[in-house]
């Protein structure tokens, strides 16, 4: 039977092999990549040229303390923000057209200036204040311009923290409000148990968004004399004037924003892997 | 009251002359950079969307490194790196000159290195939510690749990632407060020079912030007009 149907019906032959042409876009792709690979691995091959083992023993540990007080700083910032952004975002949520109004300009303000401004707002401001906060002992708190920086990050994060805790609320359908409320839950055990972990999960992106963004924003904080990673840096190229300075600066940063990236991603796919339809 | 109006008074004694020039600066800096921007941006976005696989890796090379950095530091990296970087070539070249490398080219460089990778996100993301249909009706109406990109895929685009860009455009005005830190005159270095001389930094820091806010209503208006000239089309609801 078979003999016959090859016969008369000839087996299909298997489709050529597509070769993949040379065109125009695999130049491209190719001087795109060389250029990029050039440009970084220039970089590398300069920072493994130029090593210099006085310089990196000289500033090596420096950099080490500035970027503690980096991530210090940072988490701080963020711990506190978050604390802060409760009462916000129930004020935005809030049915009461003052407190959302205050609310909204609250995160308006913090929200549609710079965090620079800010920051000298509070460091230079509180100086002009001195008396006055002698007076009511806060002296102490804003003389130190990273606990200013603190306030003034904490405050932005706050606004932007807000936002994303809002947004992840109201992104939780109505109905399920609704079906706790049936069930005889109070407002609170149906906020805690059905809705917060529904809006957490919306809310885990922008979150970890929010932790990069303060990350590389906190470098800021070394143009009002803190020493942190990027101080340490503008210190040790201010003495040295070698750009190798900056260049080890930005591979620390890299770092450690892919790190974050990295870790990031793999607990949302932890924490949703009951959302996903496949496997 | 009165004290402050002469403060910010637009006369020699008063510093509103010197705050309007800064805040003409800003301005500028975001509107020279905003081009820039867009259009490596663009170009990195096809790459990235390329069925080339080299030019994938390095699209998304480019996006992680500026992406990742912080803004300042890839100003100073711009800025101080041009810098060493033309004296070296000057040098080889047997030339003694030193170079200054302009505050405003740099920060429009650098900036516009932090617009483009993320802005590439934007159309990327724009250019995934358009179908493959609308390549293959243009194909099969005899029209070009590049006519196909200008006039089909184009117009699509730019109105998906309208308010992605809209969104970068208010971070961008932002982040342009950093170059005050390598010496251009903008809003924040110029109430801050009032701020040192008078010692009213609160008042001079807190019109700063007002300044950016009232920038920030001004785009918001401005992109919503772009918001309903890009919408003309749209069927009415």
């Amino acid at each position: 039977m078979t003999a016959i149907v090859n016969e008369h019906i000839q087996p299909a032959l298997p489709p050529p092999p597509v070769r993949r042409r040379w065109s125009g876009t695999r130049t491209t792709g190719w001087i795109a990549l060389a250029a990029m690979i050039g440009l970084l691995g220039g970089l590398s091959l300069y920072l493994i040229l130029a090593w210099d083992s006085e310089l990196v023993a000289k500033y090596a540990p420096k950099y080490w303390k500035g970027l503690q007080i980096t991530l210090g700083l940072v988490a701080t910032s963020l711990v506190f923000g978050a604390a802060m952004s409760l009462p916000v975002a129930v004020g935005r949520l809030s049915p009461n057209r003052a407190v959302g109004a205050l609310a909204y300009g609250y995160v308006y303000l913090f929200r549609g200036t710079p965090l620079l401004a800010q920051v000298f707002l509070v460091y230079y401001g509180a100086g002009e204040f001195r008396p006055e906060l002698q007076s009511v002992g806060l002296w102490a708190f804003f003389r130190d311009p990273w606990n200013c920086a603190v306030f003034a990050f904490a405050l932005n994060t706050a606004a932007y923290q807000a936002e994303i805790l809002r947004g992840a609320i109201q992104s939780v359908a109505k109905g399920q409000w609704e079906a706790a409320e049936a069930l005889g839950l109070t407002r609170l055990q149906a906020f805690r148990k059905i809705i917060l972990p529904q809006a957490l999960i919306v809310a885990l992106r922008p979150y970890g968004n929010e932790i990069i963004l303060m990350l590389k924003g906190s470098a800021i904080v070394a143009i009002i004399t803190v020493l942190d990673l990027m101080g340490e840096t503008r210190r040790a190229y201010s003495r040295s004037f070698d750009f190798q300075t900056y260049l080890w600066a930005a591979v620390v940063y890299l770092l450690m924003v892919e790190t974050i990236r990295n870790i990031w991603e793999r607990l949302e796919k932890r924490l949703t892997r009951h959302l996903r339809r496949d496997g | 009251m009165d004290e402050i109006l002469a403060l910010l008074s637009l006369s020699d004694t008063g510093w509103g002359d010197e705050i309007a020039s800064g805040v003409g600066v800003t301005i500028s800096l975001a509107l020279a950079t905003l081009p820039l921007g867009l259009l490596i941006g663009f170009f990195v976005a096809l790459a990235k969307q390329s069925e080339e696989p080299t030019l994938r890796l390095a699209g998304n090379i480019y996006t992680t490194v500026f992406r990742g950095l912080p803004e300042l530091l890839t100003l100073f990296l711009v800025y101080f790196g041009a810098q060493i970087g033309i004296r070296q070539l000057l040098l080889a070249m047997g030339s003694e000159t030193t170079i200054e490398i302009n505050s405003f080219l740099a920060g429009m460089v650098a900036l516009g290195l932090v617009f483009s990778s993320f802005s590439s996100e934007v159309f990327l993301s724009a250019f995934r939510a358009i179908p493959r249909g609308q390549y293959e009706g243009g194909h099969a109406i005899g029209l070009s690749r590049f006519q196909t990109m200008r006039l089909i895929i184009l117009p699509q685009l730019i109105r998906i990632a309208l308010p992605g860009l809209s969104n970068l455009w208010m971070i961008l005005l932002k982040d342009t407060a950093l170059v005050s830190v390598i010496g251009l005159s903008d809003i924040i270095r110029q109430t801050g020079i009032a701020a040192r001389v008078t010692k009213e930094a609160f008042l001079f820091f807190g019109v700063a912030c007002l300044l950016y806010l009232a920038l920030a209503i001004l785009s918001s208006i401005a992109i919503g007009a772009i918001n309903h000239w890009a919408a003309r089309g749209d069927a009415p609801r």
